[in-house]
This record gives C-alpha cells, structure tokens and sequence, in this order.
C-alpha cells in the first residue's frame, strides 16, 4: 500500500507544485522542480541500461550533452540566419521544438549506437572505463569547438518555440518536462514488462544462457543503449531549454557519475527509482548547501554508505514493504562482477 | 630539437601516469577493486608535500612526509570503506569510491582553504641539463624520469622475485587457497593498498612543481590512468608501463604537434580548434583502437 500511496501524493505534488509555488511567492521552485525532473528523466534513461541491462555506462552525460548541443547549435544557427551545413544537403537552424527536441534525440541516438556498437564488445569493468573514455572525448570535443563558445559554452537567445505554448513560461515549460517524465515512465514501465524488457533483464541476469536459448545479446543490449541515448538526449534538450545555457561541463564525469548517483540513490531496476533518487539527491543538494558550502563532505560517505548498506535504494525499500517478501534472486547477483 | 624535447615531455607525463597506474592495476588485478578515489591520494601528498616544503624549506622533507601519509591514508580508507567491497559488483566500487572523492575534494578544501598552492622544485635540481648540444632540458623532469624508471624496475623486483611479490601474485589468483595456507591475507590486501596508495603520493609530490596543486588536480590524471590501465590490460604491470608510456607520448606529441599539422592542411584559424580538440581527443581515440582491436588491453593478464 505504501508504495501507492506514495505514488499518489508524489502525482498530486507534481501537479499542483507551480501553483503552490505562485501562491506562495516563491516561483524559484518551479525552476527548482523542473530541473530535478529532467535530471530524473536522464536517470530514467540510465536506469534502463544500467537497472534492466546490467550495463554499467559511466558515460551517460555524454548523450544528455549532446542533446543539449544539438539543440543550442541549431537554435543559435536560426539567430545568426545561417545554415548549419551546406553540404551535402542545406540544412537550416531552427528555434522549433517539434523540429530541435526529435533532431537531439535522433543525434544522441545515432552516438549512442557508434558508442554502445564499440563498447558492447567489451564487458565488466572494460565496459566502465571505454564508456568513460568516448564520454571524456566528447567532452573534449565541445571545449575545442571555438565556434560554438568552447570551453565558456554557449548561451541560447530563448527558449525553443513549441506552437502555441509559451515555454519561456516557467509553469508551462514545468508542466511539459513533467508530462515527458510521466509519458517516458509510461513508456518503461511497459517496456520492461514487454518481451524486450524482459528479455534485456535475462541478459542482465546470465548472458550465456539468453544467448543459449537462441536471443541475439548483443542486439538487445545494443537497442536499450540506443533508446537510453535518445531519451538522455530529449533530457539533454530539455536542459539546454531550462538554462538557456550550454557548456562542456554538460558531459563532464562528475556529471555521469552524478546519474549513477541518482539511479543507485532511487534503486535501479525500479520503474520509479530514478525520480525518487533525483527527488532525494537534489533536494538534499539544496538542504546541505544551506546549511554549509561544503555540503559534498556530507554527502560523500552518505553515498558510501548508501552503496554499502542500502544497495536496493529508496524505491527498492518502498517496494519490499509494500510487497512484504524481497524479490527472489536478487541476492545471488550480488556477489557476481557485473558484465 | 623541438621533437626531443616534446619526447622527453612525453615520456616524463608517462611515468607519472605509470606510478599512479601502477598502484591502480595492482589493486585492480589483486583485489579486483575499481578505486576512483586513487586520484585523491596523489592529490593529499601533493598538498602534504607542498605545505611541509612550505614549512621547512626543503622539498626532501615534504616528499618524505607526503609519502607516508598517502600511504596511512590509503590503508585507512581499505580498512574503513573498500575492504566491504572487494566481493562486490563493479557498480557498487564505483559509486562508494566516486563518494570517496567527493568527501577528499572537501576535505582537502576545508582544510587547505580553495586556493592552488605552489610547490617549489628544490634548489638542486632547478637548473638545466644540456642533453644534446644547444638542447637544455630542466634537471627536474630529468630527475621525473629517472624516479619513475627506478620504480618500474622495483615494483618488477618486488612483484617477481621477493616472497611477499610471490604472495601478492598468489593472492591475484585464488585469495582462498592462499588465506587456506595460513598467510593473512587482509593484511596483505592492506599493505598493497599501501603501497599504491605511497606510489601515487609520489606521483602527487613529483607533479607538483609541474603542475599546479589544487583541489580536483586528481581527477583529470586519475582518467588518464585508467585509459593507461585498460590499454596495458588490467593488472598487468608491465602493461601499465608500456600504456603510461605510450599515453604519455601521444597526449604531449598530440598537443604539440597536431594544430600545427592541422594549421599546414587546413589553414590556421579552423584548424587550431580542430587540432586542439583531436589532440585532447587522441588518447581516447587510441584507446578505443586498443580495445576495439584487442577487448582485455595489450598485456592481457588472465585468461
């Protein structure tokens, strides 16, 4: 019961968090809330591969910064009145999001499919680190690229124009991220019920014996890595949007650590994990760095001892108790090295 | 002339990638521990070092304070922290150790305040060597070299031909059996924690009349050191050599030598930030060759 009860109220906070926070006079929240759902969204997209797939992908800001680019560069070619290439097709900038939010998402796929095609050959700990490396590429990649502000990032004149909704308006650009959180949730909560999830948390669970009963791995791992690059990269579009602002520390590992963060924080292999985690991790940020600047000195061991002595996270304590009895075989995998 | 000099550069950033990754790999081929927070050991016998040289004058005096504390400070966090996780997943190791870093981050900031500090080179080693006629090379990188040299053929003295190497490799291949045999076991992962932990303290201490002593300075060349350690094959030693070595000369060559080849093809203003970025680029790209090519490094060590 716990767990609907929860859900219940987390759906009612959402909904009427602006006007609560209008009411109130303190519309700073709302930016405030907006950014702990997109960051939820990037760890709802880490979640798939790393909670469902076993992948341990310590480059995941990699295709939320890309995301974010993508949109920034298309949006400040559509100020400037020129093409964003001229070969081999012309191609004009645009301000639109019906155009920039699905043009990121495509551009952060196509990444994720060069990057998870490399990567996905390796495993363990070798999957870790070269996904760390292509991620530090990128990074690098965005300081030396002098047209778009290198290292200082670039800023956007405006928000994307969606029709007729005004997204400089922060309660509905607040509704909007909060709608795409609710449709990717939707979205995943279907998924890892479907054949496809399903058979994505067998790989997780034993590779060889998937591979045994005839399912191609590989291309099953490969497809979540390319759907959680494009769903990192729509959140990626959204921060551009939230900001106004784009810069290399976007992909920064600190960044790709911090949705690892999220995801272990909230329990990963849940639907609802990730928000929680978000939810805890940055309204945490926000109480620590009140009470003192050096807030990570806190969090730090908190993080350790999270890891050490609450590995199913918080959604996973909210599902044992609602469901009275852990699931079977979680234990087992424990002591395994991920692969 | 320019090109010697860049080599030596190269192959003097290699050996400081080659302490850190040495300790790094043992860890990782041993205890089969991923320990991001290595990167914050350098950092503490930088600032150590700096602060003791500050106080006294003399850089012998800072090294040997720092190098005892980066080891004590290494074997606290084992007994503390990562000894819970050697029977882990990866994940877990990566996120305990990644909280490990920020706390240091923290740490180090709180207690040194947020400032760089400087460390002097000593006094002795400040001048220049000619090594080749109308080529002066500063003494210190020189000495750099020699120090991470020494310590390649120590640690391969150490690892092959004395009884604890001889237990350190029997512990990397089945901690039971040799626990079973009667060695302590826990002490022994203890003491090679310490070990890397005292390597990279020196890494820290001899970087820092290179670089600047600041907080975060572990991170950047912690990342480097894993992309040196992937590209040797994890727990191989002399993997880690020939990775530090060749990560070193293909980060300082790259950054070198790539706008200018880039300025020669292209035309100086859009190459410059082209080549700049292939060369911050260029270790990644050559470890995504590595592993494309070869999935367990150069010196694959088991299996």
């Amino acid at each position: 019961m716990a767990r609907r009860a929860i859900l219940a109220t987390a759906a009612v906070v959402g909904l009427i968090l602006p006007l609560a926070a209008t009411a109130s006079g303190q519309e700073y929240l709302i930016g405030v809330a907006t950014r702990i759902l997109i960051l939820a969204l990037a760890g709802l997209s880490l979640n798939l591969i790393l909670g469902y797939g076993g992948m341990v992908s310590f480059g995941h800001a990699a295709f939320f910064g890309v995301g974010a680019y993508a949109v920034a560069i298309l949006a400040y070619h559509d100020t400037m009145g020129e093409p964003v290439l001229t070969w081999p097709i012309e191609l004009a900038g645009t301000q639109s999001a019906f155009v920039a939010w699905p043009a990121a998402m495509l551009i952060s796929a196509l990444f994720a499919l060069v990057v998870g095609a490399i990567s996905l050959r390796t495993g363990g700990l070798y999957f870790i680190m070269i996904t760390l490396a292509f991620a530090q590429m990128l990074f690098f990649f965005f300081v030396g690229l002098e047209t778009y502000g290198g290292d200082d990032g670039l800023s956007l004149w405006a928000r994307s124009s969606a029709g007729p909704l005004d997204l400089g308006d922060p309660a509905t650009f607040y509704y909007l991220t909060l709608g795409l959180v609710a449709l990717v949730l939707g979205f995943k909560a279907r998924l890892v019920a479907a054949r496809f999830g399903l058979a994505l948390q067998g790989i997780r669970d034993n590779e060889q014996r998937m591979r045994a009963l005839g399912f191609a791995t590989l291309r099953y791992k490969l497809a979540a890595f390319v759907l959680a690059g494009a769903v990192a990269g729509l959140a990626g579009a959204l921060m551009a949007n939230h900001s106004e602002f784009v810069s290399p520390a976007l992909l920064s590992w600190q960044r790709s650590g911090e949705m690892l963060v999220i995801v272990i924080l909230g329990g990963m292999g849940t639907v609802y994990g990730p928000v929680a985690g978000a939810i805890v991790f940055f309204t945490l940020e926000e109480l620590l760095s009140q009470w003192t600047t050096h807030w990570m000195i806190v969090l730090g061991p908190l993080l350790v001892l999270v890891v050490l002595y609450a590995k199913r996270g918080l959604w996973g304590l909210v599902e044992d108790a609602s469901r009275a009895r852990p699931l079977p075989g979680k234990e087992e995998r424990r002591g395994e090295p991920a692969s | 002339m320019l090109i010697v000099e860049q080599v030596l550069n190269g192959l003097q950033l290699g050996v400081m990638l080659f302490l850190l990754a040495a300790g790094l790999t043992l860890v990782l081929g041993i205890m089969n521990l991923i320990n991001l927070a290595h990167g914050s050991l350098y950092m503490i016998g930088a600032f150590v070092a700096a602060s003791v040289a500050g106080w006294t004058g003399s850089f012998v005096l800072g090294l040997l304070a720092a190098l005892p504390a980066a080891a004590l400070v290494g074997m606290a966090i084992e007994v503390v922290a990562l000894r819970r996780l050697y029977a882990r997943d990866h994940l877990d190791q990566v996120l305990a150790t990644f909280g490990l870093i920020l706390f240091f981050n923290e740490l180090v900031s709180i207690v040194w305040g947020p400032r760089a500090l400087f460390l002097d080179t000593p006094r002795w080693l400040s001048g220049a060597v000619e090594i080749l006629p109308g080529l002066p090379y500063p003494a210190y990188r020189l000495a750099v070299l020699a120090v991470g040299l020494a310590v390649a053929v120590f640690l391969a003295w150490l690892v092959r031909r004395t009884r604890l190497g001889m237990l350190i490799r029997a512990g990397a291949t089945n901690r039971e059996m040799v626990a079973a045999l009667g060695v302590n076991i826990r002490l022994l992962y203890t003491l090679v924690f310490g070990l890397g932990a005292m390597l990279a303290g020196l890494a820290g201490v001899m970087a820092g009349p290179i670089y600047a002593v600041e907080v975060g300075m572990g991170e950047h060349i912690l990342i480097l050191t894993f992309v040196v350690i992937v590209i040797g094959g994890i727990g191989s030693i002399r993997g880690a050599l020939a990775g530090a070595l060749l990560v070193g000369l293909v980060d300082t060559l790259g950054r070198a030598f790539l706008p200018t080849l880039f300025g020669a093809a292209m035309g100086p203003a859009a190459a410059s930030g082209v080549g700049a970025s292939l060369a911050s680029m260029a270790i990644y790209i050559v470890m995504a060759a590595v592993l494309a090519l070869r999935p367990r490094g150069l010196f694959p060590v088991h299996g």
